[in-house]
């Protein structure tokens, strides 16, 4: 697996464990289902600890869990299935302000929307890593500079320039 | 109209150079086939039968002179010289290679033009009322709403991978002529009790292998909630539409199955939770946008024209075309005129490079630099002084463009069909060039009156048979095309599904099943009732028993010839 950020590749801290044994039984912070959140952090409170869920998931089953997780890895059976763009807006609108991992197959020409939507990394196959190398996903998001949509990503949208610069011109 | 600023322009410059690269990134096999795929069908390039198909959008089917011949050089230098206009307002070039595809996508920017998201499972080319800003029954205009929406859902980072495509339509008038209530989304502007501005809100309707009519989902929403309204339906249908069979991924396949006021219930939810005022346009920007689309410098002009009447007095050609072709303009001494792409024989939709030239002086000259595209597959010169008919009529007749068949049963809208299409199962063209060539004579066409037919040659229905007056459907069957015929279709505010009539027919045989159907309605009519005023009221069964008998008679000499 291949770990990027908007900064270039990253190292992975996380542990995947699938099972609660498995989680116990792992060395520093892990990444554990869904299902097995709640029992892994009745055994280990105040551990630093990931929790994944696929892009189906309800926000009402992930909501209980955020409070404690540090990570929260959205898993993407397939690049066009976008449906973990809009549960990465239902986590960060909850508040969550923790790492916001997308977890697939997805492709470079995607990395710009991910980060929009809220993600904060990318966690790829290696296959598709080797096919689309860092440097792709770091050209990639830079080859739009501007977006309409409000209140997605850091930058101020078009709509949000367009009414600056009209203050700018009036004032 | 609406002119880029240094933003938009920056947008569309960007994307070209965004496309250039996934091409490149194809070649060189960092994207695999697969990836490449929904990349360049969100650029509007689809692989064909023959050849690519490059989808240009024409944003709520408003152009102007600049754009119309720069199509006209590019239909010369990378295509065979023509271009096709589609049902959704758009403009097709059926033979590009993928390689010039970055080079024409630069034409197309240098004139304000893109092929942003006119495929491919995301939110595709808005559409509006032909005739919007001309009406008089318009509540507003819609076209500032139709700029916004563009504006709002290009390259949206949330919904650029839904669970299939998503249409939407705006209608500001109370005839709808944007078939709203078959769309994903449909937006009528509408006044409230106290006289405010906003839209009722229509979602889940579509046409495809499931044709249903779309469900009002809000009566009344405020004009300037508009954006964070569609963003809640947007997030709904993203995270609940279906992905496990692409035939049932619509969203009138989610309404459906969750039930109308469930459904409600869930936009609503998700648009209580949402963060509406950051979402929304400010007012600012709503009022730039409106602004391009203030009304034109018209001069004060008499209602009527004696020029015109004198004109029409004298050539009855000039008659017919302004009595079939014309639209009433709100403003006094101006008049709307359709441009029927549909001469007797041709392939309906399409221009030539030299017609697309022709039309563009016309437009530049005598309608404010501005035409509209139908999704009938026709043009429109909205804004045309009554005094000046007669001089855009002799052009036009110059051009082939003059064909006074606007509504009429020879203006039939057709999809490409297996003529250029892969998913086709048959022709759709020839029906229609058969059908237009046994009509042909004017004053039966006259005499039938307002008669729209919709051919599709596959069950996607890109041609809207289910909505035509009669619809036509091309079917493979048993290695022959066959074809299923149904009457009552209305894509109108009176939105109807069409009904099948009997058992399909052969190819050979859809020409003198319509003149049957024809015949039924002649014998049914009552007053001056239009052909589907006429089925409205008498009902389906007559035209069930005139089709049976057309069969009945049809069937001694089938078998003779076999």
């Amino acid at each position: 697996m291949t770990l990027i950020t908007e900064d270039g590749a990253a190292e992975d801290r996380f542990t995947r464990a699938d099972t609660l044994e498995a989680a116990l039984a792992a060395e520093g912070p892990v990444l554990v289902p869904l299902p097995v959140a709640a029992d892994y952090l009745a055994k280990r409170p105040g551990a630093e600890t990931g929790i994944s869920v696929p892009g189906a998931t309800s926000i009402d089953e992930i909501r209980p869990h955020l409070a404690a997780a540090a990570l929260v890895a959205v898993e993407f059976p397939g690049f066009s299935d976008g449906r973990g763009f809009s549960l990465a807006r239902k986590i960060r609108r909850e508040g969550f302000a923790g790492t916001l991992r997308a977890s697939g197959p997805l492709i470079a020409d995607q990395f710009a929307d991910a980060l929009a939507c809220g993600f904060t990394e990318v966690e790829l196959p290696e296959t598709m890593a080797n096919r689309q190398p860092v440097q792709q996903w770091l050209a990639a998001k830079e080859t739009m500079s501007v977006h309409y949509q409000t209140g997605y990503g850091t930058e101020p949208s078009i709509l949000q320039q367009r009414l600056t610069a009209r203050k700018g011109a009036t004032r | 109209m609406y002119r880029y600023d240094e933003f938009d322009e920056r947008f569309v410059r960007e994307r070209v150079a965004q496309f250039r690269g996934q091409v490149e990134r194809r070649i060189d096999g960092s994207l695999s086939e697969d990836e490449f795929k929904p990349l360049r069908l969100k650029n509007g390039l689809y692989l064909q039968l023959h050849a690519y198909m490059l989808r240009i959008a024409v944003p709520y089917g408003t152009l102007n002179s600049r754009q119309l011949r720069q199509l006209a050089h590019i239909a010369e230098t990378y295509d065979k010289g023509y271009g096709h206009f589609t049902t959704r307002q758009n403009l097709q070039f059926n033979w590009p290679k993928l390689k010039d595809v970055p080079d024409i996508l630069g034409l197309l920017a240098d004139v304000e033009m893109h092929c942003i998201q006119t495929s491919g499972n995301c939110i595709r080319n808005v559409t509006s009322d032909q005739f919007a800003g001309v009406a008089a029954d318009e509540v507003e205009d819609p076209r500032p709403t139709a700029e916004l929406i563009r504006q709002w859902s290009s390259l949206h980072p949330e919904f650029v991978w839904l669970p299939r495509k998503f249409k939407i339509a705006v209608t500001g008038a109370s005839h709808d002529r944007a078939a709203i209530k078959v769309h994903d989304i449909g937006l009528k502007l509408k006044r409230d009790a106290a006289g405010a501005v906003g839209y009722e809100v229509i979602v889940g309707g579509g046409l495809g292998r499931t044709p249903m009519i779309g469900k009002v989902i809000r009566e009344f929403l405020p004009k300037d909630e508009l954006l964070a309204y569609l963003e809640a339906v947007m997030r709904v249908y993203n995270s609940e539409g279906r992905r496990d069979n692409k035939f049932k991924a619509r969203v009138k396949i989610l309404v459906h199955e969750t039930g109308e006021e469930e459904f409600r219930a869930r936009v609503e939810e998700e648009y209580a939770r949402l963060d509406g005022p950051t979402i929304n346009a400010p007012d600012e920007e709503v009022r730039r946008i409106a602004a391009y689309f203030a009304p034109p410098a018209y001069a004060t002009l008499p209602e009527t024209s004696a020029v015109l009447d004198a004109a029409r007095a004298a050539d009855p050609a000039l008659d017919r075309f302004v009595a079939q072709n014309g639209f009433a303009h709100k403003q006094p001494g101006y008049i709307a005129l359709t441009i029927a792409l549909k001469e007797i024989g041709a392939v309906p939709g399409d221009m030539s490079a030299a017609q697309m030239r022709a039309f563009a002086d016309l437009a530049e000259t005598y309608s404010f630099d501005e035409f509209r595209v139908t999704h009938s597959q026709n043009l429109v010169l909205p804004h045309v002084r009554k005094d000046d008919v007669p001089a855009v009529f002799a052009a036009l007749k110059a051009a082939g463009l003059a064909s006074a068949n606007a509504g009429l049963i020879t203006d039939i809208i057709a999809c490409p069909g297996l003529d250029y299409c892969a998913l086709a199962t048959a022709k759709s063209i020839p029906i229609a060039q058969a059908i237009a060539k046994t009509f042909a004579d004017e004053k039966r066409q006259a005499a039938i009156g307002e008669l729209p037919i919709k051919i599709s040659g596959c069950i996607n229905a890109c041609g809207h048979h289910h909505v035509g007056a009669i619809g036509i459907l091309g079917l493979e069957k048993g290695g022959r095309e066959n074809y299923q015929i149904t009457v009552g279709g209305d894509a109108s505010e009176h939105a109807a599904l069409g009904e099948r009539l009997g058992p399909g027919i052969d190819a050979e045989d859809v020409p003198a099943a319509i003149e049957a159907i024809v015949e039924t309605y002649l014998a049914e009519r009552e007053g001056g009732e239009s052909f589907i005023e006429t089925v409205r009221r008498a009902g389906i069964e007559p035209f069930k028993a005139g089709f049976a008998s057309f069969l009945d008679d049809r069937a001694p000499a089938s078998e003779a010839a076999e």
